[in-house]
């Protein structure tokens, strides 16, 4: 060996979890979990490698030091944000394999969720929000607190980004894209300690062609698509990507169809949950991409949209679909199994067609001698 | 009406701004801020918010997330005497509860209020500094400390007497 | 009588005029400093001195200095902590309001060693007239040439601006006071990198708090050898303590760290012991952040041994019977005091103060405020109690900034020390809501166990 090795790209080797890797020096201890992968990977809820300054503030990604480097190998006193501290030569980095991590990350889940109104089931993000995927993964079930939770009074933002303040974690990823990627914020993090918001302060219309990316940064249902709002869980739509010539943007995007319909355009994601990037770049779309370009005809469709196999968005598969085999007839020799009874001729309800109703189904549409003839 | 300081203010302002480096004007703000509370009523409409954000070449954002964070300027307006009572551990342990008390005897206001004369706002405060000389509070730019009862009365007493304002 | 080296001049008729600040020997350490000493000579002598920062960390002052990054072409930066806002600590306002000049001088000293031609004091915005005074104090300086291009023919140039902070306990913090600095939100910076390193304006800065700084003066006069012989130990030199609650003389005083803590507070020469014949219930002696001892372990240690106003003697025992010497902070409750309401108190403090940018200081110290609240007013469960436990412990340690510790550990020693007076509240609601706890067992002498001889 000689030792003309220091022109090239130094790396230096790190230890998560008892994975030992190669990283780049100057890499984060979390983008060198996320070259390893899997659950050795810190949940990172305020971090966005593609924003600048970002990360730090949500303390979910703290990990344990076992080891400071090979040169000092004394443990760090304190976690540490995985997000925000390099790696260094022969450092040892506990993230699930630590207790104290585990009991920490807990607590962090407990704080986020503490004011958090747990409105999921009006909630647009619900299925594709990371603080659902946090506390599943990481939080404990049930809460301690008994007391009335935090609200904010309502502001409106303009007509294309839905605020809802009360479900905000206080990440700042959006004031990083409206600092980093429009030409003037008018929205920034307004109040002190428990009663921070997210607001204009002026009740003024967030208005700039990349402003919906604040939308795709939103790890949780604060910033939501005013064009999509309530028309449908995103479970029932199907992901496509599709991209389109664009003067402003990359215009790869994902489409989320109902039929042909558009209901929602975004750029497309990672596994991370972030932006892909394209030859190193970040695939921000602009607003017309997104709000806009709302039929399948502006739009080249390439093919389904990769899902984590893990995401309830995934429950609608669409292509290479597989059904589970019947077992039954099978071991019944072809013969189909013999019913106690029919529960269609005992429930009025299942001879309905729900979808076909024009409206809500009411008390009527059972008792009418329509449904009962049906 | 667009406001505007007085020649002599934005003199003021000017001198604030080169306390600084060349380019780094947004350091002035906050002296700038308490300037702008002195001189427009004692606090700090959008108005004002807007004025300064434009004296400094900031957004106006910038302004409103820098005043809000702060607890001495006011974002709404106050009576012509503004009086933040420590509520503090050392000065509780002193009775600061009893002061506060004392105001709504004598002003019939709570913390938050404003006398319908327009005269007194009573605010909270958290720990002035004033630890060993408590009870206390902040009346505009003096500190009253060791505070009894007595001192309360010949406080409002002045304050009520005076024809102008002349706490800032 | 102990030694005095900050307040010694400080009621000198006059003392905050320039003339009667030079006459009484004032700027000397400027001129030894500038005309016989190179920068790295004062930071050695700074070294020497074992001067520990006077804000509440106690870390190595020289120490700090020598980390200072020194890159060709980048100017430097000395910003002075005047943002005095732990409750129960006033020195800083105390040594500013009467005998500016000290700090001053100090600070063109510091400024020499650091490389800083434009030094800032970040001073609460509510101390508006101790603000006033300074740049009266500035101007004097100016005027007679320890300020400006070239003091004293040097080619030392310095200027030194106050700036005024606006309300927010925070920016105390280094790193949020450098955000407030360049006209921020006092939210703390997440480190690496240190000011040291990247501070104001992205270049590299001391912040040294203003007792700090002002010790600086008589360490250069009379050498850091001379300064480290006062004092015990690694606490060195003198300190001002800041004394409030219940005793008879609340005040600033500077002692010699030679003291025991019983003294400080009994003497007539200080505290002067508790009014109306009350007794001694419990103290926090190092600002409200620190944690809280009941009578017995003030006085004297786990061990037995008679506890003295140093940082090692305070500290002894750790966070399990000991305290921290902190700002200096000394808050004394009497007998008649209730430790949950006290707690409350602060626990509503760290909540308004919280800059709210990290999710354990933002949540849990409104939640820790809540709980205690339903304590001291009767509605208390005893489960709450150790939920009061889990939450602080969840905080600390975990936080961008120390706020979060600040916030946690008032909670975690009064739960350690007086859980019996907690627990009284929540099994005796209605009686809470009339009288208080009371001394109880809190001044007993504490039984320290013999070893077993074989």
């Amino acid at each position: 060996m000689s030792s003309e090795t220091k022109n090239t790209v130094s790396t230096v080797k790190v230890t998560i979890d008892n994975i030992t890797i190669d990283v780049p020096a100057g890499t984060t201890i979390l983008n060198a979990a996320r070259m390893i992968g899997g659950d050795v990977t810190p949940p990172a809820m305020c971090y966005y490698s593609k924003l600048e300054g970002s990360g730090g503030k949500c303390r979910t990604c703290l990990v344990e030091v076992a080891a400071g480097s090979a040169a000092d190998p004394r443990p760090m006193p304190k976690l540490v944000a995985s997000c925000r501290t390099g790696v260094m030569e022969g450092m040892v980095v506990k993230n699930i394999t630590s207790d104290k991590v585990k009991e920490a990350r807990a607590g962090v889940v407990e704080f986020l969720l503490l004011n958090h109104p747990l409105d999921c089931p009006v909630c647009d993000q619900a299925g594709e929000c990371h603080l659902q995927d946090l506390g599943y993964e990481h939080g404990k079930e049930g809460t301690r607190y008994e007391f009335e939770r935090r609200t904010f009074e309502k502001e409106d933002i303009g007509p294309y980004i839905q605020l809802h303040m009360t479900r905000c974690i206080l990440c700042y990823r959006c004031t990083y894209v409206a600092d980093q990627l429009t030409d003037n914020r008018v929205h920034g993090i307004l109040d002190r300690g428990d009663h921070a918001e997210i607001s204009t302060h002026i009740s003024k219309a967030i208005d700039n062609n990349f402003s919906g990316n604040m939308i795709d940064v939103c790890p949780v249902g604060a910033l939501t698509d005013k064009t999509f709002r309530f028309k449908n869980r995103v479970w029932f739509t199907k992901p496509v990507y599709a991209h389109r010539d664009c003067p402003d943007c990359c215009g790869k995007v994902t489409l989320w169809q109902r039929g042909d319909e558009v209901l929602r355009v975004t750029a497309r994601k990672d596994e991370w949950g972030e932006v892909c990037s394209y030859e190193g770049k970040p695939g921000w779309i602009c607003n017309t991409c997104r709000f806009d370009k709302k039929s399948a005809s502006d739009w080249v469709i390439e093919g389904p949209a990769n899902i984590n196999r893990h995401s309830v968005i995934s429950q609608g598969h669409y292509t290479g679909l597989q059904k589970p085999k019947e077992t039954l007839p099978e071991v019944m020799g072809g013969r189909a199994p013999k019913l106690m009874m029919d529960i269609h001729d005992v429930s009025e309800v299942n001879k309905i067609e729900l979808s076909q109703l024009p409206g809500a189904a009411t008390g009527n549409d059972f008792n009418s001698p329509a449904a009962k003839e049906a | 009406m667009s406001l505007c300081f007085s020649a002599d203010k934005l003199k003021e302002v000017q001198q604030i701004i080169a306390r600084y480096p060349e380019g780094r004007q947004k350091s002035a703000l906050l002296p700038v801020l308490h300037l702008a509370q002195q001189e427009f009523g004692g606090w700090l409409s959008t108005e004002v918010m807007d004025y300064v954000a434009g004296l400094l070449q900031l957004q106006p954002i910038e302004v409103y997330e820098v005043a809000t964070f702060y607890s001495m300027y006011n974002l709404k307006p106050v009576g012509k005497h503004l009086l933040e009572v420590c509520q503090t551990g050392p000065c509780m342990l002193n009775g600061s509860e009893g002061i506060v008390a004392y105001i709504y005897e004598r002003l019939g206001i709570r913390p938050g209020e404003t006398t319908t004369d327009g005269l007194f706002t009573l605010k909270t405060v958290e720990c002035l500094g004033a630890c060993g000389y408590a009870p206390m509070l902040q009346h505009g730019k003096y500190y009253r400390e060791h505070l009894t009862r007595e001192k309360i009365d010949e406080l409002i007493a002045s304050c009520s007497a005076q024809p102008v304002s002349a706490s800032h | 009588m102990g030694r005095k080296l900050l307040l010694e001049k400080a009621h000198v008729a006059g003392i905050t005029t320039y003339e009667v600040y030079r006459r009484e020997g004032g700027y000397r350490s400027v001129e030894k400093a500038l005309k016989s000493m190179s920068p790295d000579q004062v930071t050695e002598e700074v070294k020497k001195s074992g001067l520990r920062g006077r804000g509440g960390a106690g870390f190595p002052t020289g120490m700090k200095w020598g980390f200072l990054a020194k890159p060709e072409g980048v100017p430097r930066y000395l910003v002075v902590n005047a943002d005095e806002s732990e409750p129960g600590t006033f020195k800083d306002r105390y040594l500013m309001e009467f005998i500016p000049h000290l700090l001053l001088e100090g600070m063109i000293t510091s400024s020499y060693a650091l490389g800083s031609n434009r030094s800032y004091i970040y001073i609460r915005g509510e101390y508006v007239w101790v603000a006033e005074i300074l740049e009266k104090a500035i101007d004097e300086a100016r005027a007679n040439g320890w300020l400006g291009k070239n003091i004293l023919g040097s080619g030392f140039d310095c200027d030194i601006y106050v700036h005024r902070g606006a309300g927010a306990y925070i920016c105390g913090e280094e790193t949020a006071l450098l955000e407030s600095l360049e006209g921020k939100r006092g939210n703390p910076r997440i480190k690496p990198p240190f000011p040291a390193v990247k501070g104001l304006w992205g270049c590299p800065t001391v912040v040294n708090n203003v007792e700090t700084v002002a010790a600086v003066v008589p360490i250069i006069n009379d050498g850091g050898e001379e300064y480290a012989k006062i004092g015990i130990g690694k606490s060195t030199g003198t300190k001002l303590i800041s004394a409030c609650g219940n005793i008879n003389k609340p005040g600033v005083y500077e002692i010699d760290m030679t003291i025991s803590v019983e003294e400080f507070i009994y003497s007539d020469e200080y505290c002067g012991g508790i009014p109306a014949g009350k007794k001694l219930k419990a103290c926090i002696p190092g600002g409200s952040s620190v944690p809280i001892l009941p009578a017995n372990l003030l006085l004297k240690t786990a061990k037995g041994e008679t506890r003295m106003m140093t940082y090692e003697s305070l500290a002894d025992g750790g966070f399990a019977s000991g305290s921290m010497m902190g700002s200096g902070g000394f808050i004394v409750l009497d007998d008649s005091q209730c430790v949950v309401r006290h707690t409350y108190s602060l626990a509503r403090f760290y909540r308004h103060e919280s800059c709210g940018q990290c999710s354990p200081c933002r949540e849990g110290t409104g939640w820790m405020e809540k709980i205690l609240w339903n304590i001291e007013t009767g509605k208390g469960k005893l489960s709450d109690i150790d939920l009061l436990w889990d939450i602080q412990r969840k905080i600390e340690g975990n936080t961008i900034c120390p706020l979060g510790d600040a916030a946690a550990w008032p909670v975690a020693a009064a739960i350690r020390h007086f859980r019996d007076e907690f627990e009284w509240h929540v099994l005796h609601p209605d009686e809470a809501q009339q009288r208080n706890y009371g001394l109880m067992h809190y001044a007993d002498p504490i039984h320290v166990p013999q070893p077993v001889m074989a």
